[in-house]
């Protein structure tokens, strides 16, 4: 049973934390731009080095 | 709309939009192309919106930053504040559907144990955790519903959300009494899961609204934004159209829209009406004429004196007809509250009959008959249904927008599916709405003639010049190499090539719309111009006919015109219809018990477009058009009617199945709830089963706009 006292806290504070890190995105317009997130991943940086 | 942290308080932030923009590659390009100007310190776009937040010094004017972009290949406009876009629907429930999201996998988690035989005190132990977790989150998730459900309610009416809410309060209510008194079940895990997929559903509608209104707003934004204002030093200063003051003299180029109504006091032209009358023919205007907000000039530069600015302007003529007219469509209740107007009664006098068939027929008591009265309320909690609506609509709309067709809500879906009537409007509807040169005339050009044409209309803004580089551009011409190119306004464009003189200009006496192109040496070639019916309107008037849909025109411009397009497309016709006419034909028909699918563009289709139980209008109608059309499609092609019809039609075929499917799977479970024979991990499979399969067949639409 003392694996459980450890095991549970550990679950949910890893759940609180995703949770947190979610309200977090959503109060920094991490979602306000859908699709200019997925395409500015292709953009390639200015004045990169020629390979 | 994003606040771009970077930008510092001290510097001017102008909102441009940017309806171009499709790509990383437009983005760049976007970005960078603003970031090179002196005085602009940063530009972030937002692809979604279809916007570009520019920060910069006060320097830095509006129309500074609307050139630099087209100069780079993207027609910009500022954004319209009064058409900004209302907040999105679906943010408010992103937080609480996290917050579900989370408590619902680890209530799950502990469930899962206790199902598993965990009992004593680790059982307790667990439902207490779960209790923890699950009532926090289920008062904060649950608002939405217990917030719509009173509303509801203290109008003294019934929706969805009634019986959701009970069920869930009560279900919460008894799972806390199980907890306290060390019982053997509680339904945290199944309240939450509940509450999860009604939020998905929900948030699911919500994203495609927004969405598509982020698209037609984007449209929407391009309306004429403002004029260049010619002060009494003769200094010209640019102005938006909200700042717009009678008594101002503003200068409107060949080509551009007019942004108020007004009276010319210099130069003359002719003017394109078509958007505001929906008549096609070019109207000669001169000095004393009186014009009108939204029309085209065609030819010439003319200074027109502001009599009427804003909210005074024909516009607003036409916004208060409009007003007046969303009455039929504000009638129409969705299918789902339809149904659940039948369902609510229905479910909660199943849980009372249960729960008194318990006390009474099976001595029970009390509790062991609450138990069983909450059984049922949860397992007929309407998840499936709930989600039946919105998962088909947003698969369906994701569809047509890939299509070019944008849908503004769930409910015009509904509404076209049941549509057995079309009016078309002629100018700009059934036609182009714009001047396209006679393909018959271009493609007797010679080559070299032909490069000769493109490369002077290049060099000007006048509509005509515009029609005919498109028509040659898109035919392969290469433009030719000219020298000394000159535009005269109102006149025409003379150039040098190869020594010889050319110039495309206007036809001295030539009735209707007409170019001349000139070459020395060589005869003139005359360039007629007209209105052409969009690509394919044949074969979509012909696949509405096959889909039992009867069409005619009701158009606003004269019976002449009218009788030629009738003609070639073998509809009836009403002509010279004003605004009031248009909406009075429509009520006709209603009356008469038929459902009246409008498709129009101009000013004048406004109130019709209002009045029409679903109504459908081109990305190039005019922005009241747009506005107050149910539908909207980009590109030519007429296709975009019956292609958004079937797909409606499949729509609420696919939707009608799934109701079969969550009220089968009620049939099959209601029973055994009101026997007593369903444990919480029963509730919660076949809950989540139900679920699935009605997603499943809703994913089907993916091809319904083919």
């Amino acid at each position: 049973m003392t694996g459980l006292a450890l095991l549970i806290p550990i679950a949910l504070g890893m759940g609180l934390f995703g949770l947190a890190a979610f309200f977090w995105a959503l109060r920094t317009g991490q979602f306000e731009d859908m699709d200019g997130a997925a395409a500015r991943i292709l953009i390639d940086e200015e004045g990169d080095s020629l390979p | 709309m994003s606040a771009a942290p970077q930008i510092a308080p001290a510097q001017e932030r102008t909102v441009l939009v940017v309806p171009g923009m499709h790509c990383a590659g437009c983005m760049a390009k976007v970005e960078r192309g603003l970031a090179e100007l002196p005085g602009v310190s940063a530009a972030r776009v937002n692809l979604t919106a279809r916007q570009v937040s520019v920060a910069h010094d006060a320097g830095v004017t509006t129309p500074m930053l609307v050139d630099a972009l087209g100069a780079i290949g993207f027609p910009a406009q500022p954004r319209v504040e009064e058409l900004a876009p209302p907040p999105a629907a679906v943010k408010p429930l992103l937080a609480p559907l996290g917050v579900a999201g989370f408590a619902a996998m680890n209530v799950m988690l502990l469930s899962v144990s206790i199902w598993s035989g965990a009992d004593g005190s680790t059982r307790d132990l667990f439902h207490w955790l779960s209790a923890a977790i699950g009532v926090p989150a289920i008062a904060y998730a649950g608002r939405v519903f217990f917030a719509s459900a009173w509303g509801a309610l203290k109008h003294g009416r019934t929706n969805m959300d009634v019986p959701i809410s009970i069920g869930v309060t009560l279900a919460t209510v008894l799972s806390l009494y199980e907890t306290v008194t060390g019982g053997a079940e509680a339904w945290f895990d199944g309240t939450l899961m509940l509450l999860l997929f009604l939020l998905a559903g929900r948030a699911l509608d919500a994203a495609m609204r927004d969405k598509a209104r982020a698209g037609v707003d984007a449209l929407l934004r391009q309306a004429a934004p403002g004029a260049l204002v010619v002060g009494r030093d003769g200094s010209v200063e640019w102005l938006a159209a909200p700042q717009l003051v009678v008594g101002m003299v503003m200068r409107v180029a060949a080509g551009e829209r007019l942004a108020a109504d007004g009276e010319i006091v210099s130069g003359q032209t002719r003017l394109d009406n078509s958007l505001l009358t929906g008549e096609s023919a070019p109207v000669a205007a001169a000095v004393g004429s009186a014009v009108h907000a939204g029309t085209l000039n065609l030819d010439g530069a003319i200074d027109v004196r502001v009599t009427a600015a804003g909210q005074g302007t024909t516009l607003a003529e036409i916004a208060k007809l409009m007003d007046a007219s969303g009455q039929a469509r504000s009638k129409y209740v969705r299918i789902a509250d339809r149904a659940s107007r039948l369902y609510a009664p229905a479910v909660h006098t199943l849980a009372a009959l249960s729960f008194a068939g318990w006390m009474l027929i099976g001595h029970a008591g009390l509790h062991h008959s609450l138990v069983i009265a909450i059984a049922v309320l949860i397992i007929t909690c309407p998840c499936a249904l709930g989600l039946a609506v919105p998962v088909a609509q947003v698969v369906a709309c994701g569809a047509l927008m890939k299509r070019g067709i944008m849908v503004k809500d769930g409910s015009a879906l509904e509404r076209l599916a049941g549509v057995d009537r079309v009016l078309l409007d002629k100018t700009g509807t059934l036609t182009m709405g714009r001047p396209v040169p006679d393909p018959a005339v271009l493609d007797a050009l010679p080559a070299n003639a032909a490069a000769v044409a493109l490369a002077l209309a290049s060099h000007s803004r006048h509509p005509l010049s515009r029609a005919l580089v498109e028509a040659l551009a898109a035919r392969g011409v290469v433009a030719a190499e000219l020298a000394e190119v000159a535009e005269e306004p109102g006149q025409g464009l003379r150039a040098r090539w190869h020594g010889k003189a050319v110039a495309l200009r206007r036809p001295g006496e030539a009735a209707g719309m007409a170019t001349v192109l000139d070459i020395a040496g060589e005869p003139a070639w005359l360039i007629p111009f007209a209105d052409r019916l969009r690509p394919q309107a044949d074969a979509a008037l012909a696949e509405l006919a096959a889909l039992g849909i009867e069409a005619s025109i009701l158009s606003g411009d004269n019976a002449a015109a009218v009788a030629e397009v009738a003609r070639q497309t073998g509809l009836t016709a009403q002509a010279s219809a004003d605004p009031a006419d248009k909406r009075e034909a429509i009520a006709r028909l209603q009356a008469a018990g038929r459902k009246v699918l409008m498709a129009g563009d101009g000013l004048n289709d406004g109130p019709a477009l209002a009045a029409a139980d679903a109504s459908i209008a081109p990305g190039t109608a005019s922005d009241v058009g747009r506005q107050a059309a149910d539908l909207v499609f980009l590109g030519d092609s007429l296709d975009a009617l019956p292609r958004s019809v079937r797909a409606a039609r499949r729509t609420m075929a696919v939707v009608r199945q799934n109701f079969a499917l969550a009220i089968g799977y009620n049939v099959l479970a209601v029973p055994l709830a009101m026997a007593g024979k369903v444990t919480p991990l029963i509730a919660a499979a076949a809950m989540s089963l139900s679920s699935l399969i009605v997603i499943a067949n809703s994913l089907r639409l993916v091809r319904a706009a083919r």
